[in-house]
C-alpha cells in the first residue's frame, strides 16, 4: 500500500540522536499523512521511545529535521510543539496525581481553548472548557470517577486518563507510547477500540509491543531496528518483508506474530 | 479533601468570616487584643500569599519576608509623604506596598522560578539574604538600626476618616484582609491557579498540554508578592516604624513554619497558621523567654505526628464525625489530652528552670511556674518535674498507639462506606 493521498502532517528527515558515544537514532526519515495511523515497532532498545521524545520536544536531536504542518519543530520546547498541535502520551502514566480526574482533563484543554495564563476568569465560568473536559471524561468512561484524585485511580483507569489528557486538547497529531502496556489481552482490545474512537480523523503514531494491537490499529507500520528505519509500509508488506523477519528472529513470539498476526 | 475545598464556594463561610472580622474587636475589646487582631489580619494575608507558593505551587521559599518587607518600606515613605502634605489617601498606602512587592519580584522571581524543588529553595534563600544584607548597606534609605518612622494620624484624611485610633486602623486592616483573602481564594479557581497545581504535581506533563511551567510559577509568584506587599504596607501603618528586621531570615522562617503548621493543602490552613503565629510571637513571647523553643518543639511534633498541619487534622476529624464514627475516639481524645498536658507541664517546668538558672540566676533560685513554686537549687523540683514529664509521656504513648489503631480501623470503615455508596449508585444507574 502506498502512502495516502492526504497532506503530510508530520515529517522526519534524517533525524539523529546520540547519548554520549552511542547513537540511538541513526538517520530516521518518514512522513505521516493526515488521518493515518502508524505503528512504530521494533525490538527493545531500537530507539522507539527516543524517537517520540525527539518529535515531542522532550529532548533535542543532534541533527535532522522535524516538520509539523510545515513548521520546523526540532529542538523546540514541548509546550511550543504542543501549541502547534502535537500531543503525546507516556508509557508510564504521567498525570497530575493530586488533581481529580475532571481537573486533569480540564488542565489538558485550557491552553488549546485560549485561556492561557488567565487569572481574571473563574474556571467555573469556562463553559466550553468544562464541556470539553466532561465530553472526554465520558469518552474514556471515567464519569463516575470524576472527583477521584488521579493517584487514587486503578491502573487501567490511569491509562485511560493518560489517553484522555493526550487527546483532550484537540491536537491533530498524536503520539502514543505503549498505550496498552501492562494490560491483559481483553483490556488491550477494548482499549484499542477506545483509541480508534478518540483519535478518529487524527494522525496517530503508536509505539507498541503487542502485535495484536499493532495489526488491529495500524494503516502502516514503521519497523525500527538499532535506530534505523528497516521498513515502513502497509502491514501485509511488512509481514512479508524478509529483512523484518530476520530482525525479529530470536524473538519467537514476535516473529510468530509477524507471520501469523491473528489467532 | 477536594470536597472540603469546594465547600468554600458557598457564601456562608464568607459571611461568617466577615462577621468575625467585624465583631472580633467588639468582643475582645482590650487594647492588647486590638493590637493582636491587627497583626493577625496582616499575618493572614502574608501566610495566604506564602501558601500560593508553598501549597498551591510546590515552591518552598526561604525568603518570603522580603516582599512584605519592601512593601513596608515603600508604605512608610508614602506615609511620610502624606504627612508632609502630599495628596495620598492613607487607606490606599497598602496598595503602594503591594506594587512595591510586585516590582521587587519582577526580577527576583524570574531568577527563582526557573526550577522548582531544591534549586528554587536555595535561590529563594540566597535572594532573601541578599536583600536583607543590601538593606543593611543603605542606612540612608532603610534607616539602619533605628529604622524609618512615620505617623498615620497626620496628613490628608480619606473620606474624613483619620486612622490614628487603633480601632479605626483595625477596620481598615480587616477590610484589606477580607478582600485579599477573597481574591486569593478566587485565584485558586482561575486557569492560572489550577495550572499552578498542575505544575506543582507534574511540571513535565504541564509542558505537554501547552504550558511553560516557569511562566506559570513566575506569574503566580508575582501575585503572591503583590499580596505580601499589601500586608507589608498594612504593617507599616500599624507599627508606624519599619526597620531592616522586616527582611530578616527569621521572618521568612516564621512564615514558612506557621503556614506549614496551619496546613498547606487547605486554603484556610494558612489562616489558622497566621493566628498561631501572632499568638506565639506576641502572647507566648510575653509569657516566657523560652517561647522559640516551644514553637520549635511544637513544629517538630507536628511534622512527625500530623504532617498535614492543623487544617488536615480538623478535616480528618470532621470526616470521622460526619461518618458517625467519633464515639470510640472521644474517650481516647480525653486521655491523650490529659497525658500530653501532664508531659508538657513537666517538660515546660524543666525548660523554665533551665532558662531561669542560666539567664535569671541573679534573681535567686526561686521561680513560679503555673502557680507551682519551683526552686532550681532543690533536687526535689528537678525530680518532680522530670517525673511528671516521664509519667505523662509514658501514659501518652500506649494511648497514642491504641488511638492510631482505632483511627486506621475507622478510616477503613469510612472508605468502605463510601465505596458501598458509590456501587449503590452504579447499580442503580445500570438497572
Amino acid at each position: 500500500m502506498a502512502a495516502p493521498q492526504t497532506p503530510v502532517v508530520l515529517e522526519l528527515r534524517d533525524l539523529r540522536k546520540s547519548f554520549g558515544k552511542t547513537e540511538i537514532v541513526r538517520g530516521v526519515s518518514l512522513k505521516a499523512h493526515a488521518g493515518e495511523r502508524i505503528a512504530v515497532i521494533g525490538p527493545n532498545g531500537a530507539g522507539k521511545s527516543t524517537l517520540f521524545n525527539l518529535v515531542s520536544g522532550l529532548c533535542a536531536p543532534n541533527s535532522g529535521v522535524v516538520e509539523l504542518n510545515g513548521h520546523r519543530i526540532e529542538g523546540k520546547r514541548p509546550f511550543e510543539i504542543n501549541r502547534l498541535g502535537l500531543s503525546r502520551s507516556f508509557q508510564i502514566s504521567n498525570l497530575f496525581p493530586r488533581l481529580s480526574v475532571f481537573e486533569n482533563l480540564r488542565c489538558a484543554v485550557l491552553w488549546s481553548m485560549g485561556y492561557q495564563y488567565s487569572f481574571l476568569r473563574l474556571l467555573g465560568g469556562l463553559t466550553d472548557a468544562n464541556r470539553r473536559a466532561a465530553e472526554v471524561m465520558a469518552q474514556i468512561h471515567l464519569q463516575r470517577r470524576r472527583d477521584v484524585l488521579a493517584m487514587d485511580l486503578a491502573y487501567a483507569e490511569q491509562r485511560a486518563l493518560e489517553l484522555g489528557i493526550t487527546i483532550a486538547g484537540g491536537a491533530h497529531a498524536i503520539l502514543l507510547d505503549e498505550p496498552t502496556a501492562g494490560m491483559n489481552r481483553l483490556e488491550a482490545r477494548h482499549f484499542v477500540e477506545l483509541i480508534k474512537r478518540v483519535s478518529a480523523g487524527k494522525t496517530l503514531l503508536v509505539v507498541e509491543h503487542d502485535m495484536h494491537v499493532v495489526f488491529d490499529l495500524a494503516d502502516r507500520i514503521a519497523v525500527l531496528v538499532q535506530g534505523e528505519l528497516l521498513a515502513f509500509d502497509a502491514p501485509d508488506a511488512v509481514r512479508a518483508n524478509r529483512a523484518v523477519q530476520q530482525a525479529y528472529l530470536g524473538s519467537a513470539t514476535a516473529s510468530e506474530l509477524i507471520v501469523r498476526p491473528r489467532p | 479533601m477536594n470536597k472540603l475545598l469546594l465547600a468554600g464556594l458557598s457564601w456562608q463561610p464568607w459571611l461568617g468570616f466577615a462577621l468575625l472580622l467585624l465583631t472580633a474587636p467588639l468582643i475582645l475589646s482590650s487594647s492588647l487584643s486590638h493590637t493582636l487582631l491587627c497583626q493577625i489580619g496582616i499575618a493572614i494575608i502574608i501566610c495566604l500569599s506564602y501558601n500560593i507558593l508553598l501549597g498551591q505551587g510546590g515552591m518552598l521559599s526561604f525568603g518570603h519576608a522580603i516582599y512584605p518587607g519592601i512593601g513596608s518600606f515603600v508604605a512608610i515613605y508614602a506615609l511620610r509623604q502624606a504627612a508632609s502634605g502630599a495628596a495620598l489617601p492613607i487607606s490606599l498606602i497598602p496598595l503602594a506596598g503591594g506594587f512595591a512587592g510586585l516590582l521587587l519580584a519582577l526580577p527576583l522571581a524570574w531568577v527563582a522560578t526557573r526550577r522548582s524543588g531544591t534549586t528554587f529553595a536555595m535561590i529563594s534563600l540566597g535572594v532573601g539574604e541578599l536583600v536583607w544584607a543590601t538593606a543593611l548597606l543603605f542606612p540612608q534609605f532603610f534607616g539602619g538600626e533605628g529604622g524609618v518612622s512615620g505617623d498615620r494620624a497626620v496628613g490628608a484624611q480619606s473620606f474624613g476618616i483619620g486612622f490614628g485610633p487603633q480601632l479605626v486602623l483595625y477596620y481598615l486592616i480587616a477590610l484589606y484582609t477580607f478582600v485579599c483573602t477573597a481574591l486569593m481564594f478566587a485565584f485558586t479557581r482561575t486557569p492560572l491557579g489550577r495550572m499552578l497545581n498542575a505544575v506543582r504535581d507534574n511540571a513535565q506533563r504541564a509542558e505537554f498540554v501547552g504550558y511553560d511551567p516557569r511562566q506559570v510559577r513566575y506569574r503566580a509568584f508575582l501575585i503572591a508578592a503583590f499580596f505580601a506587599g499589601i500586608a507589608g504596607g498594612l504593617s507599616a501603618l500599624n507599627f508606624e516604624i519599619v526597620t531592616t528586621e522586616v527582611f530578616s531570615g527569621y521572618r521568612s522562617a516564621a512564615y514558612l513554619l506557621f503556614t506549614f503548621l496551619g496546613g498547606t493543602a487547605f486554603f484556610a490552613g494558612p489562616i489558622i497558621g497566621a493566628i498561631a503565629m501572632v499568638l506565639a510571637s506576641v502572647v507566648l513571647s510575653g509569657l516566657t523567654r523560652a517561647w522559640l523553643l516551644y514553637v520549635g518543639l511544637v513544629f517538630v511534633c507536628m511534622v512527625m505526628l500530623a504532617p498535614g498541619g492543623i487544617a488536615a487534622l480538623i478535616a480528618a476529624n470532621l470526616r470521622v464525625v460526619r461518618g458517625g464514627r467519633c464515639a470510640p475516639l472521644i474517650g481516647l481524645y480525653g486521655g491523650l489530652l490529659l497525658t500530653s498536658l501532664l508531659a508538657l507541664a513537666g517538660a515546660a517546668a524543666l525548660v523554665e528552670m533551665v532558662y531561669h538558672r542560666q539567664l535569671d540566676a541573679a534573681l535567686g533560685s526561686q521561680l513560679q511556674f503555673l502557680g507551682w513554686a519551683l526552686d532550681t537549687a532543690s533536687a526535689w523540683s528537678w525530680w518532680s518535674a522530670a517525673a511528671l514529664m516521664i509519667t505523662g509521656a509514658g501514659l501518652f504513648e500506649p494511648l497514642r498507639r491504641l488511638f492510631v489503631q482505632r483511627w486506621d480501623l475507622i478510616q477503613r470503615a469510612i472508605q468502605h462506606d463510601a465505596r458501598d455508596a458509590q456501587s449503590d449508585v452504579r447499580d442503580g444507574g445500570v438497572r
